[in-house]
């Protein structure tokens, strides 16, 4: 199991130190111009620790096994360099993925994609495959982060981050992904239902790293629904909905329901899936549908929201959806027909 | 112990700087504290206020979220690049006309993220102005400035070939 918090030292340790050995650290220039010398440095947020840029994915297996437990793989870092800066995380070493070639690409394969480990937000959110075969998931990436955010990022380092309120978990689980990962004991491939095992804790060993993440593509007239609730745009979600569906003889079938935001971790709901499928969308059925909800979801109370005000968001997100859904079935259906 | 120093090269505003320096520099401090470039500013230190934002290959980057290390080889562009006191360059001179800035922290943060987006963005209506800008803080114009300014220069660039 990884746990993306407290490597080594446990969490609380966010201050700086001040008996770090680099705590007045002065960088020496060399070729720099004179007038940019380089002067005292003072204190740095991260505690110390070795870095390599991993020029192959053997290369970086290697180091993470050679780390035994104390490496950190870094992505995009938009995660793990803020938890870097509060010293909540402490690795031993940093294993920069970037520069391994091969890694950045999408790619087709059948009625799956494969997205590479150094694809970046951006570049799912542009992607024309994406777009042409799971327009969900286009709709999606709006709502990860901004637009800097999203330049860094990547969509299998947010899925190994694993955070309950983040959207590309969720939809990995949605669309049945099926996790790469690498070590030099060889690759497994980890099904997206066995793979997230608490809030930010994953079934990653600690010696395994990601290369890719495969996702089912949708038949072309499978309608979706993507509703999020969150304070402002951009932020994680207080509550949100992803669901797909197809109408085959007036009724809905193929439908997938997951939602996040309300648990420890992303989740898939077939209670859910399996009321609506078979069924036609009515008010009735909706109505049905946000009252299993709330037996069926435990959220917490936070500083965000109370569990009462996630189930009740719930409820209204699963509406809106599955209306979606059910809208642009119907749309993309008579497309197909004409 | 771990933190053994590296040495990289990396091209600041079109100069190309070597220097050694530990793994767990940042960017942004490696800007300001190693290359004395302290128009790129500060804030959170961890992602959310965009005061860092820099240019990296010509994407906008938070500059607290890199290491410095990791810059090997890339071009950075920071504000410094973007034109002086006596010369402001184009996005500095609208902030100035609009009246786009106040305390001037989030400033440089707001210009670097802009040059991407007026690169590669639509910006087309104002709110595809306000989504572009939502990872960016400000504290003291209330955005409707900013958003004016950056109005002014999409319209100038016309629509994205
Ligand atoms: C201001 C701000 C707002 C944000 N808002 C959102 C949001 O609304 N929704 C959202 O989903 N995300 C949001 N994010 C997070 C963003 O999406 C991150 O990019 C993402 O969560 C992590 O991807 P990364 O590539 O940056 O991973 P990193 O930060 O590099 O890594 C994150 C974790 O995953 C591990 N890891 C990364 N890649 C691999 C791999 N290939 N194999 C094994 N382990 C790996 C790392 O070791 C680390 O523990 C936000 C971030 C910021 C700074
Ligand atoms: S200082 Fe980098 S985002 Fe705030
Ligand atoms: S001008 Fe003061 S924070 Fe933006």
């Amino acid at each position: 199991m990884q746990v993306n918090f407290g490597v080594r030292h446990g969490i609380g340790e966010a201050g700086r130190s001040r008996d770090d050995k680099a705590f007045r650290y002065a960088a020496r220039g060399r070729a720099m111009p004179a007038s940019a010398l380089a002067t005292d440095v003072g204190e740095m947020k991260p505690a110390p620790f070795d870095y390599l840029a991993a020029t192959s994915a053997s290369e970086a297996a290697e180091a993470l096994a050679a780390a035994n437990g104390d490496g950190k793989i870094i992505a995009g870092g938009q995660s793990l360099m803020p938890m870097i800066n509060f010293r909540l995380v402490k690795p031993a070493i940093l294993i920069d993925i970037n520069r391994i070639a091969g890694l950045d690409r999408i790619e087709k394969h059948g009625e799956r994609l494969r997205i590479g480990a150094t694809v970046r937000h951006r570049m799912t959110a542009t992607d024309a495959l994406v777009h042409r075969h799971i327009p969900i998931l286009h709709d999606a990436m709006h709502h990860v982060a901004h637009l800097t955010v999203r330049n860094r990022g990547t969509f299998c380092g947010s899925v190994c981050h694993a955070d309950p309120a983040a959207e590309m978990p969720m939809m990995t689980l949605l669309l049945n992904g099926t996790i790469a990962a690498l070590s030099i004991r060889g690759e497994r491939q980890i099904a997206a239902s066995d793979f997230f095992v608490g809030s930010l804790m994953t079934s990653l060993e600690p010696d395994e790293f990601v290369t890719s993440i495969e996702i089912d593509t949708l038949p072309l007239d499978t309608g979706w629904g993507f509703e999020e609730f969150s304070r402002r745009h951009g932020d994680f979600a207080l509550a949100c909905v992803a669901t797909t569906l197809r109408i085959v003889d007036g009724v809905a079938r193929d439908v997938r329901f997951g939602m996040m935001g309300v648990g420890e971790t992303p989740l898939r709901l077939p209670e859910i899936e399996a009321r609506i499928e078979g069924q036609a969308i009515s008010q009735a059925l909706l109505q049905d549908v946000t009252e299993a909800l709330k037996g069926l979801l435990h959220p917490n109370t936070d500083i965000h929201a109370s569990a009462d005000y996630r189930r009740h968001l719930a409820g209204t997100l699963a509406r809106r959806a599955l209306r979606d859904a059910w809208r642009r079935a119907t749309l993309r259906k008579d497309a197909a027909d004409a | 112990m771990p933190e053994k120093k590296i040495t990289l090269s990396v091209s600041v505003n079109g100069v190309v700087h070597t220097a050694t320096v530990e793994p767990r520099m940042l960017l942004s401090d490696f800007l300001r504290h190693a290359l004395g470039l302290t128009g790129t500013h500060v804030g959170c230190e961890h992602g959310v206020c965009g005061a860092c934002t820099v240019l990296l290959d010509g994407r906008s980057a938070r500059s607290c979220l890199m290491l410095a290390v990791q810059a090997e080889g890339a071009e950075i562009e920071t504000v410094e690049g973007q034109g002086s006191v006596d010369r402001l360059g184009r996005i500095q001179e609208a902030f100035r006309q609009h009246h786009a800035l106040q305390c001037g922290f989030c400033t440089p943060g707001f210009i670097m993220a802009i040059t991407d987006m007026l690169r590669h963005h639509p910006l087309e209506t104002d709110d595809q102005i306000r989504e572009a800008l939502s990872g960016n803080i400000c504290r003291c114009t209330g955005y409707e400035h900013i958003v004016n300014a950056v109005r002014e220069l999409a319209k100038e660039r016309g629509p994205l070939t």
